[in-house]
């Protein structure tokens, strides 16, 4: 009896592997542009949204705030854009690791603004150079990052709880490190300024565009000869080159826009110019590529990865669960120290209240607006540039849009439901993914 | 008969005041599929996990290649090349296959000291091709759009990667349908073929009878039997699994004892 069943069940199996005859257990790469472009339309369609939505909410924001005021695409408001992008995009980069795990950090922004506040006080009443503002400001974050995490892992507090404490507390913090009758400090370190209003020449811009596109290049080459070596399929030189192209199109746009000299006439005749890529631009472009770099290519980003997707799997693979736990926390407060910075540089000083109100939650919307998951599991730093970008179109344009007493309160609705729809939009890609 | 790659005498184990383990004998054989049989409670899992490094043991000898050793926790016995694949499988869903088979033990290159991906692809794709995997796609796929049979076919591949010496499957089939349980018993039958000695626990008594060379059955906490497939059927194996002994096999004393208070 058992004799038949067993080979009722071979037969199953022989079935089955003739209907499947290619044993390919190398990576499915599509071989031509068409195939890779297909390949992509049935992910999207499969729930892997990437970065669709945000760049398509770019495209249709400035199409409406384009029609609808004529110097919304002037250059002028491009660079304002750009920079008001910055100090959202910073946190929200750091905030990436953290929602990486499904955690989340409802205290950067005033971690980030009180540790601003620290490098501040260090600046103006101990007259140090940036460098160690920004450094010491760095250090402040970390160690308070560090105290949350381990909070959170050690402890098992959850970080929602966690964080909001701090968010609470370090209102109090600001206060004593601020310490001044006018609630108030001002900056006069210009290279502080600078991260937020700094401009890069313009010469400088293309070669920074230029040397971009080519390590871009240098690196899908150097990766695909590794594969080539190991005789694994490789992505076709044409799709490569396509990419390369997109980027460097995109990317020479961009620096040509910047670029544009905006000094009006009596600057002119004082021979003053205003133009040039934005710090904070560069500024972010240095950390995308150091932080992409960590979270894909090096096994602490990896384990980042395991660790949101299935704890148990990552503690049973040996990994230090405690200790990546604990890690984002300090990269996120520490970036929320720059952001915080950053904004200091726009407001030419710190104040107590700075980085409370939404600053913590425009960055959450950013990263989640990219395509990073709330859920843990799921997020690219490139998200919150992304994220960060559509927010900063949609502030600008809608302060200039909308007009009279009641404007901020629409422009807070407005805000508020765009976080709503963008965790919308990732728990509905999250079941088409089931 | 050659020297058993594994072998327990007399094991016991305790929890306070329950003993879960009373002296359980138990060998694997390199090449060789041995099925650990027996009822809910019978100390399947707990001797296992003992076996694994899991619980540490009260009494008995653990030997490895005919010499004892001592085996203080999971690390102790992966350093031995044990590997158990546990029902739960424990993948990370949001990682592919490449990264899940090499997570926690993942290669570097040796001059840039960042993750060499084309290495480990290689050798996924190879350990694959060496259990001759038909059955998924591709290596990047993520596991989460993997089906049952192919998270278990992963999981299992993993233990090749590894070098392993024994593998424990702890009820790999439990969940799954017909073609996609043969495609893991298969499975199983190569791993064993590749000279590993694999440990497979199950309920299903087919799924025994079809791929193992051995079975051991567990009664209350002793070992009732172990003995080759080919001179055991299903009626005998359930007999064990139930009562502890099937004519002349299994657990005398029990037997005795039983008749001694029917009389």
């Amino acid at each position: 009896m058992t004799g038949t069943e067993t080979t009722a069940t071979r037969d199953v199996v022989a079935e089955h592997e003739a209907a499947n005859p290619a044993a390919n257990v190398t990576a499915l790469i599509p071989q031509t542009p068409g195939g890779s472009f297909r390949a992509y339309l049935r992910n999207l369609r499969g729930g892997e949204t990437g970065s669709v939505p945000a760049v398509v909410g770019a495209l249709i924001l400035m199409v409406i705030f384009g029609v609808a005021q004529g110097n919304f695409l002037s250059s002028s408001n491009l660079v304002a854009i750009v920079q008001q992008a910055a100090p959202t995009t910073i946190m929200a980069m750091g905030l990436v690791f953290v929602l990486l795990l499904g955690e989340i950090d409802l205290s950067a922004g005033v971690v980030g603004s009180t540790a601003a506040a620290f490098g501040a006080v260090l600046s103006v009443k101990h007259g140090m150079p940036w460098y160690v503002a920004i450094l010491g400001s760095a250090a402040f974050g970390g160690v308070v990052g560090l105290v949350l995490g381990w909070l959170r892992a050690k402890l098992g507090i959850p970080s929602f709880v966690v964080t909001l404490s701090a968010f609470i507390a370090f209102q109090g913090v600001q206060i004593l490190v601020i310490n001044s009758k006018s609630n108030g400090i001002q900056v006069s370190d210009q290279t502080l300024h600078d991260l937020y209003f700094g401009r890069l020449s313009p010469a400088a811009g293309w070669i920074v565009l230029v040397v971009s596109v080519l390590l871009y290049v240098l690196v899908k080459l150097v990766q695909s000869a590794a594969r080539k070596r190991r005789k694994l399929a490789v992505e076709p030189v044409a799709v490569l080159g396509l990419r390369a192209l997109a980027i460097a199109v995109f990317g020479g746009v961009f620096v040509y826009l910047m670029n544009i000299d905006q000094s009006v006439a009596w600057q002119r005749r004082e021979g003053i110019h205003q133009r040039g890529v934005p710090w904070s631009a560069v500024i972010i472009l240095g950390l995308l590529v150091v932080l992409a770099f960590v979270l894909t290519k090096t096994r602490y980003g990896r384990h980042v990865f395991a660790v949101g997707g299935s704890e148990e799997a990552a503690r049973r693979a040996g990994i230090r669960v405690l200790a990546i736990r604990t890690s984002v926390f300090v990269l996120c407060s520490g970036l929320a120290a720059l952001s915080g910075l950053i904004l200091a540089g726009q407001l030419g000083g710190v104040s107590t209240g700075d980085g409370t109100g939404n600053t913590l939650l425009l960055a959450v919307a950013a990263a989640v607006i990219g395509g990073t998951s709330l859920m843990g599991g799921r997020g690219r730093i490139v998200d919150a540039i992304l994220g960060g970008v559509v927010l900063a179109i949609l502030q600008n344009g809608i302060s200039d849009l909308l007009q009279g007493n009641n404007a901020s309160a629409y422009e807070l609705i407005i805000e508020g439901s765009v976080l709503l729809l963008a965790a919308a939009v990732d728990s509905m890609s999250r079941r088409a993914r089931r | 008969m050659s020297e058993p790659i594994l072998r327990l005498r007399g094991i016991t184990k305790s929890f306070g005041p329950v003993e879960v383990l009373k002296g359980v004998d138990f060998e694997a054989h390199a090449g060789e599929v041995t099925a650990l049989v027996g009822d809910n409670g019978a100390g399947k899992s707990t001797l296992v996990k003992c076996v694994g490094g899991t619980y540490a043991i009260d009494g008995g000898e653990y030997l490895f290649e005919g010499k004892p050793v001592t085996v203080r926790g999971p690390r102790d016995a992966a350093a031995l090349g044990i590997e158990i694949v546990y029902q739960d499988l424990a993948l990370a869903d949001n990682l592919d296959i490449v990264q899940n088979m090499f997570l926690g033990r993942e290669s570097l290159n040796r001059k840039t000291r960042t993750l060499d991906e084309a290495e480990m692809e290689h050798l996924a794709g190879e350990a694959l091709a060496s259990l001759s995997v038909r059955t998924v796609k591709s290596v990047r796929q993520k596991v989460s759009s993997l089906s049952g049979g192919q998270r278990q076919t992963v999981a299992i591949a993993k233990t090749v990667l590894w070098n392993s010496r024994v593998v424990i499957l702890d009820e790999p089939t439990a969940a799954l349908g017909v073609a996609q349980t043969a495609q893991v018993l298969d499975l199983v039958r190569r791993l064993a073929d590749q000279g590993m000695a694999v440990i497979l626990i199950s309920h299903n008594m087919l799924d025994v009878l079809k791929v193992s060379d051995r079975v051991a059955a567990l009664y209350l906490g002793r070992m009732a039997a172990q003995v080759k497939t080919s001179e055991i059927n299903h009626t005998q194996i359930v007999e064990l699994i139930t009562a502890g002994r099937s004519g002349s096999l299994g657990l005398v004393e029990h037997a005795e004892a039983k008749e001694g208070a029917a009389a």
